[in-house]
């Protein structure tokens, strides 16, 4: 059993706006060990990038208000820590790579000063050896080493990101944060991308949490995967037991509306309906009025259940449980 | 099947600084009536500007555009009207290409009025355009940031449908929206070309959703086709390298399945001025001498199968 390097526990984050309170995060709860990729899936809103923000300590607050719960990294809170220890933890210990790579780095400073600065930032080095560091950092990345004073605008989409990839592994992280890392990018170039996250991870052994709604990079990527609903973690597990044992009906219509997965040919299975206003979210199961499953039992407070071999499903009539093989 | 139109060698070149832009370099096919004709290709290869050249959007720089038999390549901004009446566009983003400060109804009688329809007979229509495009009247009076991304694209598509055209193109109509509408957005959009007997050009990147919904796909790069053929087909046996790699790169949800991947090297060139030869050459790795130096031409391989290509 490899240890525990981060537990997020029972996080609620809502957002104080004019229009109401948003609750984006909703008792949300889980693990990461050592070493491995825990995927989060989910579509816009759900509350994937709310909780990211809350790992990194950069949550805009106001409007941003955490109403429970605590994040630990190695023991402390994150949560309720200072500003300056966030400070020495983010870029070192924990990094985050940010969806959009166009906008993530600065435009007028050369893409090596980028990364030589999170170096000096956190390690007592001379600027020349911080030079060199990064240096290395690019060719780990395929980045030839002479383009390290260049700007930002030369490079493509794909090689900003590797860039930024760059900047987030160059003080060797514990915990690697992936906010859709490829989404902005074509898929030749994705490929390139998520091989290139593979060999780092190998070599480096970061512990990942991979942000995405492409189920497909789940699938090449993670060990573990959480699909999240109107802020709620509405199934957890293994890959396998996600992806061959799916339990909850979100997950099952997530997988039945990709084109090309439909067995019943030209028309696609989507979702009926649309997310719930995160404004005025029911009390009982939030995804029931789209269920194709929905029963009279759905219609009170539904707590996240393990169906075994710590497969976790919110639901009350699961699709299946482990160890009665679904298909 | 008769043939409603057809593209012989178009060219759309942009003046830019460091010279011209070869958008559009040479495209030629042909689409028939009721078919769904998907276009695929990764960002900057000219697809969009392929589909905005055809309706107009831009002018031509060369080459010839036949829609139902009459030469459309060169035509005054009247004929252009016309043409609207029969093709018409769907634009990829639901967010920017709605006027923010018109009612839902208002955005779709517009087409209608400016067509000359009275407003009474416009509004009654956008109505029903409402409904074909599952809206429910609730929403007439409101502003689009009101509504949902999903919902959004149905007024696109209402908007589109506005004028009954016979001719559609679709550029990346649900590259914004997540899978479950997404799955919606497709089924509606099946489903009126089988009730409007539409023909459909499909742009998008994503190889799924073009698998899914085209009966014949034309995979572009860097402003050329390279591979063109029946959906089956190109997805069972491609043979450009190009859509080799492009196929193989899209990652399986299929946990059991081991993927071959073919992971290509370097990244698109810049169309500005391109060198002659293959434009894929850079990145091939099959690529000998004379990729570097002569033009590959599109070849029938196979009833149907088209592929630019020395090696095959």
């Amino acid at each position: 059993m490899s240890e525990v390097i981060l537990s997020v526990k029972n996080l609620s984050v809502e957002y104080r706006v004019e229009e109401g309170i948003v609750k984006a995060v909703n008792d949300v709860s889980f693990d990461v060990k050592s070493g491995e990729t825990l995927g989060l899936v989910g579509e816009t809103g759900a509350g994937k990038t709310t909780i990211a923000l809350s790992i990194m300590g950069l949550l805009p607050v106001p409007p941003a208000v955490v109403t429970q719960g605590e994040i630990l990294f190695e023991g402390e809170n994150i949560l309720a820590a200072n500003e300056k220890y966030l400070r020495t933890l983010r870029g070192n210990k924990i990094s985050m790579i940010f969806q959009d790579p166009m906008s993530a780095l600065n435009p007028s400073t050369y893409v090596g000063d980028q990364i030589s600065e999170v170096i000096m930032l956190h390690n007592k080095v001379s600027k020349d050896k911080a030079r060199e560091m990064a240096e290395e950092c690019l060719e780990m990345v395929g980045i030839p080493k002479n383009r390290y004073a260049e700007y930002p605008h030369k490079f493509s989409g794909g090689m900003k990101q590797r860039v930024i990839i760059a900047i987030a592994l160059a003080c060797n992280p514990n915990l690697l944060i992936a906010d859709e890392p490829t989404t902005a990018l074509d898929v030749t170039i994705q490929a390139q991308i998520l091989e290139l996250m593979e060999q780092l991870k190998e070599k480096k052994g970061t512990s990942n949490i991979l942000i995405t709604h492409d189920l497909g990079v789940i699938a090449k990527m993670c060990d573990r995967v959480a699909v999240i609903y109107a802020g709620e973690i509405v199934e957890m597990g293994t890959l396998r037991q996600v992806f061959k044992n799916t339990a909850h009906p979100y997950t099952k219509g997530l997988f039945d509306a990709l084109p090309g997965n439909s067995l019943s040919g030209k028309r696609l299975k989507p979702i009926k309906g649309s997310m719930p206003d995160p404004t005025s979210l029911p009390e009982n199961c939030k995804f029931a009025n789209r269920c194709f499953n929905k029963s009279d039992k759905c219609d009170q407070r539904i707590k996240l259940v393990d169906i075994g071999d710590g497969h976790l499903v919110r639901c009350v009539s699961p699709l299946c449980s482990e160890g009665v093989k679904s298909h | 099947m008769s043939v409603i139109l057809k593209v012989e060698n178009l060219k759309k070149y942009f003046d830019v600084q460091g010279g011209k832009l070869h958008a559009v370099d040479g495209i030629s096919f042909s689409i028939n009536e009721g078919e769904t004709f998907g276009i695929v290709g990764e960002s900057g290869c000219g697809k969009s500007t392929l589909g905005r050249t055809i309706i107009h959007l831009y002018q031509p720089t060369s080459g010839k555009i036949i829609f139902e038999n009459k030469d459309i390549t060169f035509i005054s901004k009247k004929e252009c009207r016309e043409l609207l009446r029969k093709m018409q566009f769907i634009f990829q983003d639901p967010y920017s290409s709605l006027n923010p400060r018109m009612t839902v109804i208002d955005i779709i009688m517009e087409p209608l009025l400016i067509d000359g329809m009275k407003r009474k007979d416009a509004r009654q229509r956008a109505s029903e355009l409402m409904e074909m495009v599952g809206l429910s009247k609730m929403f007439e009076t409101s502003y689009p940031h009101e509504l949902d991304g999903g919902r959004r694209q149905r007024i696109g598509i209402a908007r589109a449908l506005a004028l009954e055209p016979k001719f559609i193109i679709c550029d990346e109509p649900v590259s914004a929206l997540d899978v479950s509408i997404q799955a919606q957005i497709l089924n509606l959009m099946l489903e009126l070309q089988e009730k409007l007997k539409l023909t459909y050009i499909f742009i998008t990147h994503d190889l799924s959703v073009v698998k899914h919904i085209s009966d014949r796909v034309m995979v572009m790069y860097l402003g050329q086709t390279v591979e063109l053929a029946e959906t089956q087909e190109l997805f069972s046996n491609p043979v450009h390298p190009y859509t080799k790699a492009l196929l193989s790169a899209v990652p399986s949800i299929d946990i059991d399945e081991q993927q071959k991947r073919e992971i290509l090297h370097g990244e698109i060139a810049s169309p500005i001025n391109p060198q002659p030869g293959c434009r894929f050459a850079a990145r091939c790795k099959y690529s000998t001498s004379r990729c570097k130096t002569d033009d590959p031409q599109l070849v029938e391989i196979k009833p149907g199968h088209f592929v630019s290509c020395y090696n095959v």
